[in-house]
Order: C-alpha cells, then structure tokens, then sequence
C-alpha cells in the first residue's frame, strides 16, 4: 500500500486488525486484516457504504474501542492494550472526536461546551477560558459563546462541536460524518473550517464520510467495503 | 497540551452539574422522586412522633427525687395495694423529704370512671386518683392553671388539663356525675406535661367512701430529701420485715410503662416506612433510569472526551442524593409542621385509662428521616449509576 507524505514514521499505525461483534451467538465480522497508516497531518477521508466497518475503524483509532486482533499504534503508543481507564485518560490527551450529531450538551452553552475537555486537565479557570475564546474565535463563533445550542443552527452547533474537538490542541481530530445532519451550505462551510485547520494548523484529520464532495477536500481518501480496504486516491 | 493526572473531582461536578440542570426537562419524573421520599419521611417521621411524645410524656411524669411504692410483685398501681398500716410504715422511712407538716409522702388509691371524648362522644376512661395533703409537694410541678385545689373531705375534683382537653364536661364550675355521686370540678392543673394531667384528682379519704375502698391505698408517692437518697429509702423498705414492697423512681417506673406501647408504635413506623420506601425505591430508580436514558449520548460523549466512568457513576449518584434529600428536606418539614404538638390521646395499657400527649418530632426523629432519605437516594441512584457506565460508548454515542 502507497504511503503519501510518511517522510518519518506515521501518527497512526494499524496493522492486521480484525474486529468482531458478538450479537447473541452470532459473530459480526466488521474489519479483517486491515492495514493503514496516516502520516502527520494528513486529511485522510473514509468513504465506504453504510455497514461497511468505517465508525469502527475511526473508533480504533479513536481509542472507543479494542481491535479483537491486530495492533493500532498511535504516535508510537500501542492503544490496543490499553485498559478502559487508561484509554479515557489517553483520549483526553491526544484526541478530538466530531460527532455527526454534535453530541453537544443542551444544558450547557457554547463556551461551557467547548470548555468540556478542559476540565479534564490542570489549567486554571482563566488558562481555560483563554484556550475556549482561542477555539471560537478559529471557528468564528465568539460572539455567540454565551448563546445554548438549541438557539443555533446545525452548522454553528458543528462549529461548537469543532471548537471543542480542537480545544486541546489534540493530537488527532476524529471527524465522524461531520457533514452528515447538514445541508450543503452548511457542510461546505464546516468542511472549509476543516481544511483550514489541517492546512493552517497542521491538524491531522482523519473524516469519515459518504459524501464524495465532502472526501475531495481531504488530502486521501480510503475506501472501505465489508471491513477492507478497496481503494485509496491520493490528491 | 499540558495535561497530568485527572482532576477528578472537578469531572464529577461538571456532570453532576449537567444532571440538575435538566431537570427541569424531566420535570414529572423528578417530582415523582421528591414527593415519594418525601412521603416516606413524612410518614416516619409522623409515626415515630407518636412514640417520642409518648414517651416524652411519661419521661417527665417524674422528677428524678419521685419514688413511688408498689406493693412487690405489682406491675401497676391497678394491681397494688396496702393498708393504713402499711403507708404510715412507709412514711416513717429516713431519705424523704419533709415541710413543717410532715414527710411529703401521699398514700393514694385510684378508680377509672367513664366520660365521653369531646371528639367522638364516645365513652373512654379516664383515672380518678385520691390523693393525700402533701400529693401537690410531691410531684413538684403540679401547678392549679385556672380555679383552685380541691377542699379535703369535699367530693370536689381537680383535672389535668390533657384530661379536659380531650373529655367533655370537665371545665371548672362542671359537674361529673359517677353514679350516685356528683363531683364539682374545682380546677384545672397541668404537671409539666406529665402522665398526672390525663387524670383528675379527690381527696384519697372522700374517694375512698365513695368507692367503698376502707382504709386502703394502691401505692405511695415520695418525696425523697435528694436524688441521691433513693437508696436508702429504698433500702430501708425493702429490708424492712413488716412491709413487702417495691421502690421505683417514679421516671423510671413510667418509663416502664410506657416501653411496650412505644416500641409497638416504633416497629408500626419503621415497617409502614419501609414499605413505602420500597416503593420510592423504585420512583428513583425509574427517575434515575429515564435520566440515564435521556442522557445516554451525552454521557457517551463525555466518556469519549476522557471523563472517567468512576466520575459518572459517582456524578449520577450524587444527583439521585440530592433529589431524594430534597424530598428528604420537603418530607421533614411537612413532617414538623404537622405533627409536632399535635395533640392525641391513647390508651394506657397498664392502667387502661386515656394518656393524653403531644406527638415530638425530635431532632433525632429528623436526622433518622434525612438518612431514610440518604438510602433511598443511594440505592435508588446504584443501579441507573452502573448502566450509565457500562454503556457501550462506541454505540450510545449514535444514540437519538
Ligand atoms: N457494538 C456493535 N455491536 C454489534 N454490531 C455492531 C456494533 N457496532 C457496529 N456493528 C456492526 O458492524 C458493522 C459496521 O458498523 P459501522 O458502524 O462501523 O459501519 P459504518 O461504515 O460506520 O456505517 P454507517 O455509514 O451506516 O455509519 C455494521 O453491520 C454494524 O451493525
Ligand atoms: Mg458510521
């Protein structure tokens, strides 16, 4: 398999992974002796049709999930044998997940939400609300930071959703659909702020989508089909 | 980004935080919580009320320098009894406390008459107890609120207030007919809050004609020079070859008597209480469970940012706390305002006449419903807690 721009070794690594699900007594085979890598900032897409292991895969990379076999390397840390402790304390260091449906807290406003992953780590309240005005204003969302989530739009609940993806300065950004609940107004303007921040701010970014007009702002793109890789294009 | 070990705590207060500020989106199932476990309190706290008053009222029916003599073997006065001979032995004795009359001792005898409760016009009974001159001096908190003592020899009658609270026709100026005998109400008089005020008190001489008694008695009320000298009078009694008594202080021989009733009205509570806590159980655990169901993405999702499932567990708990103490709180003040000094009468059992009382909501009373509370609040919080965490992230994240 090519690998584009890995001058150095990759930020993710995964090797002969299989994944199962155990429903009752049947065994789903999601993903089978799967290899990939991504270089350091990289925008890598995975496109694939539904079912076909990409959300798994994304939450491998993601530390949500164990691979049944194989190993995934995450610069240079084996997450797979991590413990579920461990894995949540790792994921508050290195990664930023992009839900499809924001998965923001509807109680809590915009810079509450953004400041979410903050408290996970030993900054001071005022370190805190300078890293959370930071995250709104790349995503140009500060003059609503006081304003809740319902009373937005689903492009600026994605923005919320972004700016706290990106509030730790994670190591990775996980982009699960992130265009998936909007129109295509909304997506282009979501996916520009996308490829800002991999070109601007060298943030790797791994996007799962179905949307060929969504994977060709990403620098490769991965196609999935019954959990293998069939394909890649390379920009 | 700089990061360390996890602050914890702070993770269980973002969520715990999350939690109360919806509540007001699970408006019907959160109030459900509250007044479930505040019922439960209510209902203990008002039940045990009854006990504590109970008890409160025979506790200070005696001073702790009281004794009162029963022949041995009595359980009661309703089964003692002595002879003139017999109490004039028993006011000879050293330890008791004297004026310029004499040893403040008072031979008394007892009878139960019928009269009709102002609430329920039905018949209930109530003591008649003759006392001697120095019954007043003896119990040193018997004290005449409206008209005056009774005259020795008279068939005049004082009441205790509780008495004239609770039955008709005992105002001063009254008449209670018994029979062929007609006795004048006199007076009112309140003991402190005493066992004494549910009885109404004669002169022991005219009481004893009229009851065909002679010259006998049922106990003897003391007077002792000092707490301290119970002992001795009560040695002196005991040893002594011509009498075959029994020596109590007085507190403690209601105490005595007041013991089976309360603990009957205790385990009455306690089990009423937890019957309706089992069902407040599971108002928090339905509360608890459709909070986690509403929330399931989002604890999901704090998961997937790195909150650790410990916080989440700990986070929902503290909710669920938090809930049942405010049904906890709401339960122990309804509880207060309406029993406390509530006022009721029960059946004595020992002297099957009425006790009038006031229900106590104690302090210990509220701190025991705060921690019916507490429980409820935990084990109804355990289980909802524990799926929270174990959600699957990966899948409850997708979750609508
Ligand atoms: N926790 C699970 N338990 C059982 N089966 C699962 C679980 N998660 C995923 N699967 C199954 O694994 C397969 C792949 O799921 P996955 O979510 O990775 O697909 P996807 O490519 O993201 O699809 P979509 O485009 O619809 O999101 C599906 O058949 C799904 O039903
Ligand atoms: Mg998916």
């Amino acid at each position: 398999m090519s690998q584009p721009q890995s001058n150095g070794s990759p930020l993710v690594r995964i090797d002969g992974v299989e994944k199962y699900f155990q429903r009752g007594a049947e065994k789903i085979h999601v993903l089978a002796e799967l290899n990939l890598t991504v270089a350091p900032g990289e925008f890598l897409a995975l496109m694939g049709p539904s079912g076909s292991g990409k959300s798994t895969l994304l939450n491998l990379i993601g530390g949500l999930d164990r691979p049944t076999k194989g190993t995934v390397t995450v610069a240079g840390e084996r997450i797979d044998q991590l413990s579920d402790r461990q894995l949540a304390d790792w994921r508050a260091r290195h990664i930023g997940f992009v839900f499809q449906l924001y998965n923001l807290i509807p109680v809590l406003n915009a810079e509450r939400n953004v400041e979410l992953p903050l408290l996970l780590t030993h900054l001071t309240g005022a370190q805190r609300a300078k890293h959370v005005a930071a995250a709104l204003a790349l995503v140009g969302l500060s003059h609503r930071a006081k304003h809740f989530p319902r009373t937005m739009s689903g492009g600026e609940q994605q923005r919320v959703g972004i700016a706290r993806g990106i509030v730790t300065d994670p190591t990775l950004l996980l982009c699960d659909e992130p265009t998936g609940d909007l129109d295509r107004k909304a997506g282009d303007e979501i996916l520009d702020l996308l490829g800002a921040l991999n070109r601007e701010q060298g943030k790797t970014i791994v996007m799962v989508t179905h949307d060929p007009h969504a994977s060709a702002r990403a620098s490769r793109t991965v196609h999935l089909f019954k959990g293998q890789i069939t394909s890649e294009a390379v920009k | 980004m700089q990061s360390g070990p996890l602050n914890w705590l702070s993770q269980v207060a973002a969520i715990t935080k999350f939690g109360l500020l919806s509540i007001p989106q699970r408006r019907g199932a959160v109030a459900a919580t509250i007044c479930g476990t505040a019922g439960v309190v209510t209902v203990f706290i008002g039940v045990l009320s009854i006990a504590a008053g109970f008890r409160r009222v025979m506790a200070s029916s005696g001073a702790p320098d009281a004794a009162i003599v029963l022949r041995s073997g009595a359980d009661s006065e309703m089964v003692s009894g002595f002879g003139r001979e017999e109490t004039r032995l028993i006011a000879d004795a050293p330890g008791l406390a004297r004026n310029a009359r004499g040893p403040l001792v008072s031979a008394e005898l007892f009878v139960i008459i019928n009269l009709p409760k102002r609430s329920t016009g039905t018949d209930a009974n109530v003591p008649l107890r003759g006392v001697e001159g120095a019954a007043a001096e003896v119990r040193e908190q018997l004290k005449i609120v409206s008209g005056r003592m009774f005259e020795p020899g008279k068939n005049e009658v004082i009441v205790g207030a509780g008495a004239a609270r609770e039955f008709a026709g005992l105002d001063v100026g009254a008449v209670v007919k018994v029979g062929r005998e007609s006795w004048p109400v006199v007076g009112i008089y309140t003991a402190n809050g005493g066992l004494a005020e549910s009885e109404m008190w004669t002169d022991a001489k005219v009481l004893q004609a009229a009851y065909q008694r002679g010259d006998s008695f049922q106990s003897v009320y003391a007077r002792l020079a000092s707490p301290g000298a119970f002992d001795q009078f009560k040695d002196a009694l005991t040893t002594n070859p011509r009498l075959n008594v029994k020596v109590q202080r007085v507190s403690d021989y209601y105490a005595e008597q007041s013991t089976m009733l309360a603990s009957l009205i205790t385990g009455l509570g306690v089990l009423i209480a937890a019957l309706m806590a089992v069902g407040a159980v599971f108002g928090a655990l339905n509360t608890m469970y459709s909070a986690v169901a509403a929330r399931t993405r989002e604890i999901a999702t704090l998961r997937a940012l790195g909150f650790g499932r410990g916080a989440v567990v700990l986070a929902l708990m503290v909710e669920s706390l938090v809930l049942a103490l405010g049904g906890g709180a709401i339960g122990a003040l309804a509880a207060y305002a309406v029993f406390n000094n509530f006022t009721a009468a029960t059946m004595n059992w020992q002297s099957f006449s009425q006790v009038t009382f006031a229900f106590a909501v104690t302090p210990a009373l509220l701190v025991q419903g705060v921690i019916w509370a507490t429980l409820i609040g935990l084990i109804g919080g355990l289980l909802p807690a524990v799926r929270a965490a174990r959600l699957p992230i990966a899948s409850a994240l997708r979750e609508l």
